[in-house]
């Protein structure tokens, strides 16, 4: 019987942190791109700041997870868990980085001015181009849907392993203990 | 202290036999679906007949049909460009840097509104005109404005129901009674903004007509003092009566043969509102003897084509405001905002038609298309 590995205090900040923001994110994202309702330019001025810091977050938790590696899966789980599970984190993270990107890319290639907070603005990371301005908000759906949908997929297992399996996966992130492993 | 993974437990099949198994796959069911619901609420997926971006396109396309390529609204236009060149009397009103003395490049665009891009140009037509002012601090600022005293609805939900009340009826080809006599009966703000709209004085084109803001916005300087605003593009052509018309461009063809033998231009007056002014309501006027100020003079010295201008891969998105000016209540303005970065989407992901107004109809040795 070993004792349970969690993950370190920074990367179960950051993953709580992160999850918050990326689902309201997600929520306000799907509302605004339908609405047509006095909040839109409120909530969109709230969206772009926000997921420009998920995106420098995203690159400071892969950074972290590269020098702090995440505890291991259990060896009980099954081969196909195991790839299942890599699969959808390779997904997560590829998502948390690639949404902001295309919203950033998309707002140039649309000419829209990008304004980070107030007067402050960023510059256009892709040239003015009304097609590619197209693609990309397409893109932006799709990929905020997939977010989603690997979101609940990921919170599905994690209950799973919380309150069926009991395998120490879930007290590994969900756990408000300081230390990273638990002394025997 | 030690947590223990439940050694009873560990080894427990998925398969749902075990009663507290079965009552713990039903509880995260009930987590997911709960999510899945808000999420699809938020969506707007559950509620058929919410007012969204893609009811407001549909209504347009209503009454003017699907043209791909086009905008959704004014489609049919054509791109201008020049500069504005501010006097420096709005620096005390608002920050934004457009009103410090000196000149900022412009691209603008005039249009006719609806969504038909071949119709033929008439008098009464409501047009349009569409600036976009580039100052190098990339503080830009949009407008889209128009030759009428007051917008014709109150909400995005009154103008998109009286889209449909107003849509044709596909036998007649004209608006049914119907459905229009009730609709204004139950909408007097509608009817009594129409019938202003109605009596507007007529000029005889672009070149001498008044575009107005309609929406209100708000000016900020720089002690924080934010005051409500309307403004106008009044033209220094001397308005003339509107005369025959030859051709379906005839509007368009005169605006481009008036570019080629001199430049034009407009004085860009503000509106100074009291907070009694009404500013969450576009289809009332504000009393007349409000203080205006000269902001400055617009002068448009070439025109182009929709097909190769400047104007065609940009949104005249109102809410593309530099720091200094900020919206008012009105609820339209976000409505717009939104409705027109969909049609954006929609018309830049289409094959575009060549454009009523064609680069040659725009060149300086063009004639009528």
């Amino acid at each position: 019987m070993s004792a349970i590995v969690r993950f370190s205090v920074f990367a179960r900040m950051l993953h709580w942190l992160m999850a918050a923001m990326i689902l309201t994110m997600l929520f306000i994202g799907v509302f605004m791109a339908a609405t047509e309702g006095t909040a839109y330019n409120t909530l969109l001025a709230f969206h772009r700041p926000t997921g420009l810091i998920i995106l420098a977050l995203a690159i400071i938790r892969l950074g972290n997870r590269f020098f702090v590696p995440p505890p291991p899966l259990p060896a009980s789980l099954p081969r196909i868990q195991r790839m299942a599970a890599l699969g959808s984190h390779i997904l997560l993270y590829g998502l948390m980085i690639a949404m902001p990107l295309v919203g950033w890319g998309m707002l140039s290639a649309g000419a829209y001015p990008i304004v980070f907070w107030g007067s402050i603005h960023l510059p256009p990371i892709l040239p003015h181009n009304p097609a590619l301005f197209a693609l990309l908000r397409h893109a932006h759906t799709w990929f905020g849907l997939t977010f989603f949908a690997v979101i609940v997929i990921h919170l599905g297992a994690a209950l799973l392993h919380a309150l069926i399996l009991r395998d120490g996966v879930f007290p590994a992130m969900a756990s408000w203990r300081t230390g990273q492993r638990d002394e025997d | 202290m030690v947590e223990p993974p439940d050694e009873r437990r560990t080894r427990t099949s998925l398969l749902p036999t075990d009663p507290t198994v079965m009552k713990h796959l039903g509880f995260i069911g009930i987590v997911l679906a709960l999510l899945c619901s808000t999420f699809a609420w938020s969506a707007g997926w559950l509620s058929p007949h919410r007012l969204t971006q893609t009811s407001m396109l549909d209504a347009l396309r209503a009454v003017d049909g699907l043209h791909p390529g086009f905008r959704r609204n004014h489609a049919k236009g054509m791109c201008v460009t020049g500069w504005f060149e501010s006097n420096g009397n709005a620096a005390d009103l608002s920050t934004a840097s457009v009103f410090r003395p000196g000149r900022v490049p412009v691209v603008g665009r005039f249009a006719l509104a609806g969504g038909m891009p071949f119709q033929a140009d008439a008098p009464a037509k409501v047009r349009s005109m569409a600036l976009r002012l580039m100052p190098p601090d990339g503080q830009e600022w949009r407008m889209g404005i128009n030759n009428i005293p007051v917008f014709v609805a109150r909400t995005p939900q009154e103008f998109h129901d009286l889209l449909l009340a107003t849509r044709p009826n596909p036998v007649t080809g004209k608006p049914d009674p119907a459905r229009v006599q009730p609709f204004m009966a139950a909408h007097p703000d509608v009817a009594r903004a129409i019938g202003l709209v109605g009596k507007r004085p007529l000029t005889s084109g672009f070149a001498d007509d008044t575009y107005l803001s309609l929406d209100t916005f708000r000016f900020v300087n720089t002690n924080g003092t934010s005051i409500p605003v309307r403004w106008a593009m009044v033209p220094v052509t001397p308005p003339s009566a509107p005369s025959p018309g030859n051709g379906p461009n005839y509007l368009f063809e005169n605006l481009i043969t008036a570019l080629h033998q001199a430049p034009l231009q407009w004085h860009l007056i503000i509106t100074k509102g009291e907070a009694t002014d009404p500013t969450a309501d576009p289809t009332l006027n504000w009393p007349a003897d409000r203080p205006q100020v000269d902001a400055g003079t617009l002068t448009l010295t070439s025109a182009e084509s929709e097909d190769n201008g400047a104007c065609t891969g940009i949104t005249y998105d109102p809410m593309v405001l530099p720091t200094g000016i900020t919206a008012s209540d009105d609820p339209i303005l976000p409505a717009r905002s939104a409705a027109y970065m969909s049609s954006f989407v929609r018309r830049s992901g289409e094959t575009k038609p060549p454009s009523a107004i064609s680069p040659a109809t725009a060149s300086p040795n063009g004639g009528p298309s």
